[in-house]
């Protein structure tokens, strides 16, 4: 059974497809046909809702609701178990528009009004963060949205100016008691027949055994597809949102331990702290509403050729945490990606965590991604590099790539040929472009030509290497305005 | 005698006096998910839905067809094909050439073979995969040179000329040649193509459908259901976005679900998944064009030739029209001297390209604006000099390639507010300055203009109907031939209305668009909605009005051509009657409370046997300025800041014609850089999702985005001297592509023009800076 609060109803499905997208719950099942459908695939956002889900705050025993905007198109029934499914039709307080909805009418932001009420809720999960949003924020919040009339300055503008002028509004007033309605429902067991909800390493292990053929997913925004793209249809699923060791993050020692089911969402913040570098993948890695379903954990197991994140695993020499209910054991980046949508995961196993070990300070580190545009688009290229230099030496060098080869491979001899090499000389930077040159050969596809991809990877290397070699003047090398990227040249 | 309604109060919400930055009148309801659109409206307990399977090939001939499957899945209520249909087979909107269903010719890729009807959505769907259908493939033409060619076209070529052009071409110090393979674009409405038809008495029929132009639904309906128009009504409340894409476009889906709906005797609905929406319906024509043009050795133009050939699809839909449109905008807003205008209407198996935003006068314009660039790096000066120095003159060079003359022409003090208010010349110097210090990364700039034509070429279009009904309550319900996709058209009527009757808007309710209360209209396009609905709806005030003043002038025993509506009053010298009262005291004095009102553009006409007339009632003008910064490492860009000048005459709406620029300009943004059409080598559209095809998102709305409105009113007797404003704007976005050629010559100091055929993708830009250094290497 499914529990969660739909708006302000305590609502429970005993019974659904297994493959049921929420999108479909809500407009055929439920009637609330503010939310719409413009893709069914996740890339335009009309079907934008916000989960609230409650979260402990550490230094108090009250609790808290966290609001997330996400995709109800990519979305299966499970994700809401627990939480407050919060959509357009319930924002405003009786005959008064929230304030994100009279701020977007003041400022003239919407024409055809499809794209609104997916906008409206991408505003309000913001409107509920804590801090103050800046031009760059919104942006984010609202990366997953789009619209065809307005050239979004007035959308910009509204979310701008509701969000900081701020009012108690209310969902602040209620949240206490939302939250404590939430806690009810929690205790409750939640698999239904046909979507398998695992609590337990065995129980998952017990739930795969008996239908060896059912898909497992966390965020379900790939599996999704082949359900609304492909017409598919899914008899049993096993949903990973439940289990523990799946769904925990923690700053170990040497390095980041990440749960496989986490969403982005949930571990941005952490790997933005300890990996600043990787700001550029992470605020282009989809877009918010994705990134808040999406895990790592599906990132890699779907072992997808551009994948985005798994060329920063490579080139930060990851370790793949995978277990089958009896017996754990891990896999290095490097050796999971075996061919084609093909890994080192056994059909009885699992991934259950990505440890990501901390770089030293002095670490060169730069993701880049190259695509027709820069929010929520697939990578053409995507390159990622790490480089240990002392004394003006090379001591090694990691990478990862995208979108170049039928998996994300790294480039091993890069290594080899430039350990000891003063990595100022031009020669380092001959060598690595001669080998970058040769690594590949990659297909011609919709997105760039194999041409276009191989200079890409020669011509990244450059930038890395200008970037990192840079004294008193400074050579601009990006075009876009990038928070962290310039973190780690103090270190430098 | 029944009792009227009680107390008519006044309203306490400010007037609804036009000129004035009123909010979009669905705008409360479109933020709290209230807005209906036909997917959103109940649905008969009964109702069925639709779906169609497509041909997998682009040209080949259908040697069997087994849907016994398809008939069998689960759901299944019924299925059609071509012989099916009861009337008509043909739903070409002006010329014949697009059959609803294929009959044995496979034309184009995705093209709909069968229709299954069923229970579900899904069950629909997936029952269109059982289905056998065998093609014979044949070759197909899939571009515009093998059609060319093949001397293969869906209608004849049209041609403009003036004077010898070839001699003073070879007379001319300075020629130039240049060609451009311009991209198409996908609509991207957010609301897919969908449509409702509920079956009602005997053969008559309900549609509700998400279309620009109900009447041609309401025809196409009655014609392929083989009974009269009258027993149609078509019924379209709002769009969730239009552009174009379903100007022609939505017929077919609206016309497959009306035979559903009167065969099995059920509502049925239908509503295309995105991918399919994609592949089965027009897009922007690709062009693939040509010029010549010679200037003195000032860049002065004397000589141009210039060769339009638009990628149509496999038949004409739209495309006479939308190829003159590219002729009568190659000019933009230049003189082009003797000249030779050729367009074609190249045929290719792909789906029938269409209506869209601009209706091919980007495709022509941006030929205009090559030349310029061309001009300007040929004699080493600043492009908007040579734009400024060839702009159409006030007492000579002043005549159009079709012989119109170009009268109040805005565009050079327009240029010249622009360039004052942006910076130009400063700006221009500072990046002129950052390019020389900065290896990497280089910066463009353009300022380009914009002169756009407002009518319908086919002159017939260029009418329009209203009915008003005024209740006894004094409120109102005006009803007009436009449909409202978003651009603001029922909010600016409303004003119109309620400014002529001097009462707040709330007063006003403007109801949907529906073929039984205004008949025969025009598809809501060409920018001119507001110009002809906006002039009838007043024609239908002006005729209550003047019974209401005639009324009144009786009872007060005075003049009905002194009477004034001002605020909720009716004022005849120093007598006044509240506005409500004056209506329910002419009710019972049996005054007629309705009235429909009529509009025709004056002065127009073309004839297109000599290529000469005056097509267009007024131009709209306007200018941008843009700035962008290239990655030479990648062709990555971003667009840093846009200044725009534009020319709405008096504008109706401010906040909504500044609307229609901003958005109009990241479309044509979106148009020029980032909105990549690719096919494979069978014809198949690979960037057929918004996963591969990307139209412009949120980060890439300029930081700097300065839009002002130019403040003249329209010289021509348009509704409150007012001007279109749907399409001109999207042109201003030119001055993206400029820019970032700008930029990528600046690697050259600015001595090559790049070649970079729209749209420049990071990869397009990137070759263009490759051959830039090339460039620069050999010079070396």
């Amino acid at each position: 059974m499914i529990s969660f609060l739909l708006n302000d109803e305590i609502t429970t499905i005993d019974q659904a497809r297994a493959d049921l997208t929420l999108l479909e719950y809500l407009r055929e099942k439920q009637k609330l046909t503010g939310t719409k459908e413009g893709c069914a695939s996740g890339d335009c956002g009309a079907c934008t809702v916000v989960l609230a889900e409650v979260v402990k705050h550490h230094n108090s025993t009250d609790n808290r609701l966290e609001y997330r905007a996400i995709n109800s198109c990519v979305t299966f029934l499970s994700a809401l178990h627990g939480k407050q499914l919060i959509t357009v039709e319930h924002l405003p307080d009786g005959k008064e528009l929230h304030p994100v909805q009279q701020s977007l009418v003041e400022y003239h932001g919407s024409q055809c009004g499809f794209c609104t009420p997916g906008f409206i809720m991408s505003m309000f999960a913001l409107y509920q963060q804590e801090q103050q949003p800046d031009r760059e924020t919104v942006i984010q919040a609202l990366s997953g949205n789009l619209c065809r009339c307005t050239g979004y300055r007035p959308i910009i503008d509204a979310t701008l100016s509701a969000c900081q002028n701020k009012t108690s509004d209310k969902f602040k007033q209620s949240e206490t008691l939302t939250a404590q309605r939430l806690n009810d429902i929690n205790n409750q067991v939640i698999s239904t027949d046909n979507l398998l909800v695992p609590t337990s390493r065995h129980e998952l292990a017990a739930a795969k055994a008996k239908y060896p053929k059912a898909n497992v997913f966390a965020g379900s925004t790939d599996l999704a597809l082949q359900v609304t793209q492909q017409l598919q249809s899914f008899d049993k699923l096993i949903a990973l949102g439940a289990m523990p060791e799946l769904n925990q993050l923690i700053e170990q020692q040497h390095g980041l331990l990440i749960g496989a089911a986490l969403p982005f969402g949930k571990i941005e913040s952490s790997l933005l702290k300890h990996f600043p570098q990787l700001s550029e993948l992470l605020w282009r890695f989809a877009a918010t509403p994705i990134r808040n379903q999406a895990s790592l954990g599906g990132n890699v197991a779907n072992a997808s050729p551009i994948g985005d994140m798994p060329p920063a695993l490579l080139a930060l020499n990851a370790i793949i945490h995978v277990d089958n209910g009896q017996q754990k054991r891990t896999i290095a980046a490097s050796e999971f990606f075996l061919d084609y949508r093909k890994t080192a995961l056994k059909t009885s196993e699992w991934i259950e965590s990505i440890f990501i070990p901390f770089t030293a300070p002095t670490n060169l580190v730069r993701a880049y991604k190259v695509s027709k545009r820069y929010e929520d688009d697939i990578s053409a290229v995507c390159a990622v590099f790490n480089a240990q230099v002392v004394d003006g030496k090379v001591q090694k060098i990691d990478c990862g790539f995208g979108g170049v080869a039928a998996i994300p491979a790294s480039v091993p001899t890069l290594n080899t040929q430039l350990q000891g090499k003063t990595w100022s000389s031009s020669e380092s930077f001959e060598i690595g472009r001669d080998i970058l040159k040769q690594a590949f050969s990659p297909l011609d596809d919709v997105r760039a030509s194999k041409t276009y991809r191989l200079t890409m990877l020669t011509n990244l290397w450059k930038r890395f290497w200008l970037e990192t070699n840079q004294s008193t003047q400074k050579i601009e090398t990006r075009v876009v305005h990038l928070p962290s990227a310039d973190a780690e040249n103090s270190h430098a | 005698m029944r009792k009227l309604i009680d107390q008519p109060r006044l309203d306490a919400t400010p007037q609804g006096a036009a000129g004035k930055s009123h909010k979009h009148e669905s705008a409360e309801r479109q933020v709290s998910g209230q807005a209906r659109y036909i997917d959103d409206m109940p649905e008969a307990a009964n109702i069925h839905h639709v779906a169609v399977g497509v041909s997998s090939v682009a040209s080949g001939t259908i040697t069997s067809i087994d849907l016994s499957q398809v008939r069998e899945s689960e759901g299944v209520i019924d299925v059609i094909t071509v012989q099916d249909i009861p009337g008509h087979t043909d739903i070409g909107p002006v010329f014949p050439g697009d059959p609803l269903l294929a009959s044995t010719e496979i034309l184009y890729h995705s093209q709909p073979i069968f229709a299954v009807l069923a229970s579900s959505v899904n069950l629909a769907r997936q029952a269109t995969l059982k289905a056998k259908v065998v093609i014979s493939a044949t070759a197909a033409c899939l571009t515009v040179d093998q059609a060319k060619e093949q001397q293969n076209f869906v209608r004849p070529p049209h041609f403009m000329r003036r004077g010898d052009y070839q001699k003073s071409y070879a007379e001319s110090p300075i020629q130039i040649e240049g060609e451009m393979i311009i991209g198409g674009q996908e609509h991207m409405y957010l609301e897919g193509q969908i449509s409702m038809a509920i079956p009602e008495e005997e053969d008559r029929m309900l549609v509700y459908s998400s279309s620009q132009h109900p009447s041609e639904v309401q025809k196409l309906i009655a014609e392929v259901l083989d009974i009269k128009l009258h027993k149609v009504v078509v019924d379209m409340r709002r769009m969730g976005g239009g552009f174009g894409g379903k100007e022609t476009q939505a017929a077919q889906w609206a016309c497959l679900a009306a035979i559903f709906a009167s065969r099995n005797k059920v509502a049925v609905k239908i509503r295309l998944p995105r991918m399919l929406d994609m592949m089965a319906t027009g897009k922007r024509h690709p062009f693939e064009n040509k010029f010549k043009v010679a200037t003195d050795n000032q860049g002065l133009i004397q000589a141009t030739q210039i060769e339009i050939n638009g990628n149509c699809g496999h038949s004409p839909d739209l495309s006479d029209a939308i190829v003159d449109r590219a002729m009568f905008h190659a000019d933009n807003g230049y003189f082009l001297g003797d000249c030779y205008v050729e367009g074609h209407r190249c045929r290719t198996n792909q789906v029938s390209h269409t209506a869209y935003r601009g209706f091919g006068g980007p495709q022509g314009m941006i030929v205009a604006e090559a030349m310029m660039d061309a001009i300007a790096r040929k004699l080493g000066k600043d492009p908007l000099a040579i734009r400024k120095l060839n702009l159409y003159g006030k007492d000579s060079r002043n005549t159009t390639q079709y012989g119109m003359q170009v009268e109040h022409n805005l565009l050079a003090d327009l240029i010249d507010k622009l360039e004052a208010s942006c910076d130009y010349q400063l700006r221009r110097e500072q990046i002129t300055q950052f390019n020389k210090n900065s290896p990497i990364i280089k910066k463009g700039l353009a300022l380009t203009p914009v002169k756009f034509g407002i009518s319908f070429t086919a002159k017939h279009l260029n009418q329009a109907g209203a009915l008003l009904h005024i209740y006894t309550d004094g409120s109102m319900q005006i009803n007009h031939g436009g449909t409202e996709m978003g651009q603001g058209l029922h909010t600016k009527i409303g004003q119109i209305v309620a400014n002529e009757f001097g009462v707040p808007l709330s007063y006003v309710e403007i109801t949907s668009t529906r073929t039984d209360k205004v008949p025969n209209t025009s598809p809501t396009a060409a920018s001119s909605s507001t110009d002809l609905n906006g002039k009838a709806a007043q024609n239908a005030c002006l005729i209550i009005k003047q019974r209401l003043a005639e009324f009144y002038a009786q009872q007060v025993e005075g003049k009905p051509e002194e009477v004034i509506f001002t605020e909720q009053t009716v004022v005849l010298g120093e007598h006044q009657i509240a506005f409500n009262e004056l209506i329910q005291q002419a009710y019972i004095g049996r005054v007629s409370l309705s009235a429909s009102g009529f509009y025709k553009t004056p002065k127009i006409h073309y004839d297109r046997k000599t290529g000469n007339g005056r097509p267009f009632f007024y131009f709209a003008y306007g200018a941008s300025c843009s700035e962008v910064s290239i990655d030479t490492l990648t062709g990555e860009y971003k667009v840093n800041r846009v200044d725009i000048l534009h020319d709405v005459g008096k504008s109706l709406n401010p906040a909504i014609d500044i609307g229609q620029i901003e958005g109009g300009f990241i479309q044509g943004m979106g148009w020029l850089t980032s909105e990549e059409l690719l096919w494979d080598d069978s014809g198949k559209l690979i960037s057929n999702n918004p996963a591969t095809y990307k139209i412009p998102a949120i980060g890439d709305t300029p930081e700097i985005f300065n839009v002002d409105l130019y403040p003249r009113a329209n010289d021509e007797d348009s509704i409150y001297h007012s001007k279109a404003v749907g399409e001109p704007p999207f042109m201003l976005a030119n001055s993206v592509w400029c820019a970032l050629k700008d930029a990528i010559s600046s690697i050259t100091d600015y001595q090559i023009d790049p070649v970079l055929h729209p749209p420049a993708t990071p990869e397009k830009v990137y070759n263009a800076v490759e051959q830039a250094q090339a460039w620069l290497e050999q010079q070396a």
